[in-house]
């Protein structure tokens, strides 16, 4: 089908679109798009403008020998693609070591097929794309000043018929008005939580609360608990399971041979004795600093370090702080034992655990003073 | 015309008809783009972002935002039976029980590490260039706030799987927010609904990661592409480089191909990271435990320099009227933060009222040509950089073998120390690379031909450096100086008062720069219209020539 | 070879030595760090006085410099005296003693010992004060061991100095606390038992010796896991992962961008 059918006016078929002159049944209306004031004809089209952009590579040898290379970057991305795909229906998960396997064959395949695609891309725009240097003229960002005076008398007089300007009850009330609308949807967000209270002030634990090890969850004799340098981490008993509590509750409990802890005097802060059973003391797992659980125990040098942030409390009179971000030392439990000899706690911590917050005051400093 | 040719002039035709596209788009295709390897890093963050909607949207169709209790019977048999969270039992179904999705997290975690990666090192390099400039300083104000964002984004997308180690940034989120005075237990409670942990942080910190965050990232990149769109990119100084134009190749076809193919590396990368570099491994860490903690918890490379902050900082607070200030926490987890976002938001601001200088910019600065800019700069990196290792110091302890309060020490003293140290060190570097340049325009280039003087002397053949080298070479040294004193001796206007002799002290120092080599007569290439030099360094109470006083009149580049 | 010749111009050359560089000095670095073999820990038969004998010999020979003639400790060294043959098992089993010179913690290193002359050493030092005995080779076996407590003790009460997977973490003044990569079952169950130099002491009476058990088979089980996303990175969290991305990830991604955006050469 090459010839041209009246009416249409589009170029016939088989001269392979050179020639930008339409051909036209004289008398038939041109196209829109080639219209001119002249009229059209063969011989007065339009000069064709220069090209912008060579049509081919600078280097045609290098370009052949490129494409081989592309061409097979493209299909190894191919291939990738298609044994993704494979490897995704052929593979298995269920187990480390198939989760391995898969995870390794399906980010493989994806790897060379992006990869791939990548590098022949990159090859094409280097060898086949011929190489220009192309300038951009700047215009100047601002505008010009007729430009500017326009705008600003636009706006002027939209002002000035709104009346807002001249109106000064309106503006106000309008003002009056939004200022509300805009903030009052804010009180919605109450109920995204309690307020505080006192909860942070306390926690679970009470006089004849069972302390337990946290894991197997049963509890603990005092004298199964008997050789200095232990250290265990001990829960409420009942509580294991509830984060909440734990986040508070956790405590640790460390074992010192006679003489090791120093007691807490008027002149001097230290371990309050009353609070241990057999030298055995216990201290908050919360630190004072963040909140992160406070546990590394050395043994012979009697610090608690904590690991997020190196706060260092000496375990020997009342978790004093040493070293490090902490503020405060970590509160002592006072813990007993019940008539059967397990661990128990004799009451809360007298001041509250973890972090400072704003509500906590000087009292939550004095450490073990009762 | 061929069938292609006409479905494409037929489409073209039905768009232009109802969108008036033509004159648009073929500005748009002819739009010139200028190459340099460091304009691609800012692309690194835009494709990682896609790579992370994209893994994110089927991440998503797996993950359970729910902190219900649930006993695990996976997969995973070390965990068989061990109570968790909704939340880390689907992330340990999407890891060992959906086919792809190992790989899913793991792409969707190191996208994000270099999403945040490649816009600090683009924020970097877009300050070593000066490229913040007028007119681009909004675009400069926009990427902090992405840059926020983006660090925000990472820090509630990795606390989402609810195992030991994000727990634990958890708990030390809600100790950070307990400390702000007045209002922190309050903002603690409604944050976790209550106590910590709750059971509501996860599902909203889920739909503010999922939602609100990359609806605001999404508006915001937007933008920040449009106005570099709009104002053209920047460009490096060069040969026909100048304000009023910008050298490259075009957008179609050469910049699409080329982003096209930047796209295809990131994820590339990406993804050969995800195969063979195993990232947060949670089945390893266990559901979070409120009394479990490992030893070296650190959070995500890009909060590092918060928990620098934390550990290095000491125990001051202050106890007054039943009510504590922990200053402990509140000054090193704000402030730090706050400085750092507030020298980066107003310097764009503070450099143009220091050089007085209002001109529009769309040529770069070679780092070494603003010696002191540069200095500033490096001053800051290390400031960040010493606050970010020594959020690793116990790990830089174990495996350096320095003692563990060593290192908080030294981190106590460098971070005075080391900016000072930097600000000097790079100083003297861009001042020396500048005297090398002039020492390569004024003596050429060796050749490595030696040449027998009839003397006997034996000498090298230098050539004058290409064109090219030269455009590059004598690109503006130092920033515009500000006439202190006008013909008359009367001060200038800008120059006056308290503030202006701040001003003129400021400048003085912020445009330190080796003059370029005098009777090359090459001027400074650009035909920018700016005259003179700055002042030389060893004399810095010189009076310099005078320059343009551009004062933001509106015509934008110079003359 | 006239091929590196003309590559050696190329803007690039530079940076492909440098790199060249730093992966041979990596793997040369990799390859020349060892790791000490642990000894081999069969369990004593009953103890016979020539048993002692060849135990009280070899340790003044080797230890009493530091102990004293008697165990009884000196100003470098503590008291033996009631530590066990658990805890002198664990020692000298790892190599950490006899120690080549003071330092504030002990690391592994090569075993001087062999089992036997180990054992011996022990029954001596049992013999002077009693303390816990080496675990049998049934006492330390994990078959049936509960994985999930032993999970759940483990983070709770080793993992904040051993870390999540026993890759070690840092102490005070110089102390650490070692990985247990290289850790037979019979020395976790001793250095609990006897919580050497800075460990706390979980003896059985807290921590029994079924849940023991069951910490071992977590630790054993953990460490030999496969990593299923590619190399573990150390298994030291997100520093390492920082490290790799800036490194790995943006620095090939900075490479890559030259190649896109070089300067083509005039062909």
């Amino acid at each position: 089908m090459s010839e041209t059918q009246p009416g249409h006016g589009l170029p016939a078929e088989g001269d392979g679109g050179r020639s930008r002159a339409p051909h036209r049944v004289i008398g038939t209306p041109p196209p829109a798009q080639a219209r001119t004031l002249l009229g059209e004809g063969p011989g007065s089209a339009e000069p064709e403008a220069p090209r912008e952009l060579p049509a081919g590579p600078d280097n045609p040898a290098k370009a052949r020998t490129a494409e081989r290379v592309i061409a097979a970057c493209f299909i190894a991305s191919m291939l990738a693609s298609v044994g993704f795909v494979a490897a995704y229906v052929g593979l298995e998960v269920h187990s480390l070591d198939a989760t391995l396997r898969s995870n390794l064959a399906l980010g493989l395949s994806m790897s060379v097929a992006f990869m791939a695609m990548g590098a022949g891309a990159t090859i094409w725009v280097r060898t086949i794309m011929p190489n220009v240097e192309q300038v951009e003229e700047r215009h100047p960002l601002a505008a010009t000043g007729e430009e500017r005076q326009a705008f600003a008398k636009t706006f002027k007089e939209g002002a000035e018929a709104s009346g807002f300007l001249q109106r000064p009850l309106l503006r106000r009330t309008l003002i009056a008005a939004s200022v509300p609308l805009a903030a009052a949807p804010l009180v919605v967000l109450r109920d995204l939580g309690p307020l505080p209270g006192t909860s942070l002030r306390h926690t679970v634990w009470r006089k004849g609360l069972r302390m337990v090890v946290y894991g197997p969850n049963t509890p603990l004799r005092a004298a199964d608990f008997s050789i200095p340098g232990q250290m265990i981490t001990v829960v409420p008993e009942g509580y294991a399971e509830n984060q909440d509590v734990l986040a508070k509750a956790t405590t640790i409990i460390i074992k010192f041979a006679p003489g090791q802890l120093v007691p807490n005097t008027p002149g001097r802060r230290g371990t309050v004795m009353n609070w241990t059973v057999d030298n055995i003391v216990a201290y908050s797992k919360i630190c004072t600093h963040v909140g992160c659980p406070v546990a590394l125990y050395e043994e012979t040098t009697h610090h608690i370090l904590c690991p997020c942030h190196q706060s260092t409390f000496d375990a020997t009179n009342g978790a004093q702080v040493i070293f490090g971000p902490a503020p405060r030392p970590l509160p002592q439990l006072p813990i007993g034992t019940d008539s059967q000899g397990y661990l128990i706690a004799t009451s809360d911590y007298h001041v509250p655990v973890g972090p400072t917050f704003w509500e906590l005051g000087a009292d939550g400093f004095r450490g073990g003073n009762e | 015309m061929t069938m292609t040719e006409k479905a494409l002039e037929g489409t073209g035709r039905f768009l232009d008809d109802r969108l008036h596209g033509a004159r648009g788009v073929r500005v748009f295709l002819r739009k010139v783009f200028p190459d340099h390897w460091s304009f691609l890093l800012g692309e690194i963050a835009l494709y990682s972002f896609v790579i992370l909607l994209l893994t994110g949207t089927f991440l998503t169709l797996f993950f359970q935002p729910s902190m219900t209790d649930v006993v695990y019977h996976g997969s995973y048999t070390p965990l068989d039976g061990v109570h968790m969270s909704e939340a880390y039992a689907s992330t340990l179904n999407i890891s060992f029980d959906v086919r792809g999705g190992l790989l899913m997290r793991q792409i969707h975690h190191w996208a994000a590490i270099l999403f945040v990666a490649a816009i600090l090192c683009h924020m970097l390099r877009i300050f070593f260039t000066g490229a913040f400039r007028k007119p681009r300083e909004l675009n400069w104000l926009i990427g902090i706030v992405l840059f926020t964002l983006a660090f925000t984004e990472g820090l509630f997308g990795y606390s989402l799987p609810d195992d030991l180690l994000s727990g634990t940034g958890l708990r030390i989120l809600e100790g950070v927010i307990l400390s702000i005075p007045i209002v922190g237990t309050y903002l603690t409670f409604f944050l976790f609904g209550g106590q910590f942990p709750g059971h509501d942080i996860i599902p909203r910190l889920y739909i503010i990661h999922v939602l609100l965050i990359p609806g605001l990232l999404l508006a915001l990149i937007s933008a920040h592409l449009f106005l570099m769109f709009h104002q053209k990119h920047t460009q490096m100084p060069g040969k026909g480089r100048t304000d009023t134009n910008v050298v490259g190749q075009q957008m179609y076809p050469y910049f699409m191909a080329k982003t096209g193919a930047w796209f295809f590396f990131i994820f590339g990368v990406t993804t050969l990271l995800s195969t063979f570099a195993q990232i947060n491994p949670v089945w390893i860490y266990g559901p979070y435990n409120p009394s479990g903690i490992s030893a070296g918890s650190q959070p995500d490379f890009y909060l590092g320099f918060l928990e620098g902050a934390l550990r290095m900082w000491p125990s001051w607070r202050w106890n007054m009227l039943g009510h504590s200030w922990a200053f402990n926490v509140f000054v090193p987890a704000f402030v730090p933060l706050g400085l750092i976002l507030t020298a980066l938001a107003i310097w764009p601001f503070a450099e143009a009222w220091i050089t007085r200088d209002h001109r529009e910019h769309h040529v770069l600065d070679r780092p070494r040509n603003a010696p002191t800019r540069t200095a500033l700069g490096m001053a800051g990196v290390t400031f960040y950089g010493i606050l970010w290792l020594e959020g690793a110091n116990d790990i830089v302890s174990r495996f350096l073998d320095i003692s563990l309060y060593v290192t908080t020490e030294i981190a106590r003293y460098a971070i005075f120390i080391g900016p000072v140290v930097a600000y000097w060190l790079t100083k003297r570097i861009c001042l020396g690379l500048q005297r090398k340049d002039n020492h390569l325009l004024e003596h050429g280039v060796e050749t490595g031909i030696i040449r027998q003087l009839p003397s006997g002397e034996y000498i090298e053949v230098t050539r004058p450096v290409s064109e090219e080298t030269r455009a590059v070479l004598e690109a503006r040294r130092g920033l515009p100086q500000i006439e202190a004193v006008g013909d008359d001796e009367v001060p200038a206007r800008s120059a006056r008062g308290g503030l202006g002799r701040l001003r003129v002290s400021l400048n003085r120092a912020l445009t330190e720069g080796i003059p370029l080599p005098h009777g090359n007569g090459h001027g400074n290439g650009h035909g920018n219209g700016q005259a003179g030099e700055p002042a030389p360094v060893s004399a810095p109470g010189a009076r310099p020539d005078a320059l343009e006083q551009g004062d933001g009149d509106g015509d934008g580049a110079g003359a | 070879m006239s091929w590196i010749t003309a590559l050696r111009r190329r803007p690039a050359a530079g940076y492909a030595v440098v790199l060249l560089g730093l992966v041979t000095i990596g793997m040369g670095y990799a390859a020349l760090t060892t790791q000490g073999s642990p000894a081999s820990a069969a369990t004593p038969g009953t103890v016979s006085p020539q048993t002692i004998a060849q135990g009280k010999e070899l340790f003044s020979v080797t230890c009493a410099s530091c102990h004293g003639v008697d165990a009884q400790g000196t100003s470098q060294a503590p008291s033996l005296v009631g530590v066990g043959a658990a805890a002198v098992d664990f020692q000298v089993s790892t190599g950490r003693m006899p120690a080549k010179e003071l330092a504030p913690e002990f690391d592994r290193k090569p075993v001087t010992f062999t089992t036997e002359q180990i054992h011996s050493i022990a029954a001596y030092i049992a013999s002077l004060g009693g303390g816990p005995a080496i675990p049998s080779a049934a006492e330390v076996s994990t078959s049936g061991a509960d994985l999930a407590l032993g999970q759940s003790l483990f983070i709770t009460d080793c993992a904040q100095c051993h870390n999540f997977d026993g890759a070690g973490g840092a102490l005070t003044f110089g102390k650490f606390a070692p990985a247990l990569t290289a850790s037979t079952n019979t020395q976790i169950f001793e250095a609990m038992l006897t919580g050497p130099e800075a460990m706390p002491v979980f003896p059985d009476s807290t921590i029994t010796p079924a849940q023991k058990r069951d910490v071992i088979a977590y630790i054993t089980r953990i460490r030999a896991e496969p990593n299923p996303g590619g190399f573990s990175l150390g298994r030291l969290g997100p520093v390492t992962e920082g490290i790799v991305g800036f490194l790995g990830g943006i620095g090939v991604l900075v490479f890559l961008a030259m190649w896109i955006t070089m300067k083509r050469r005039e062909s």
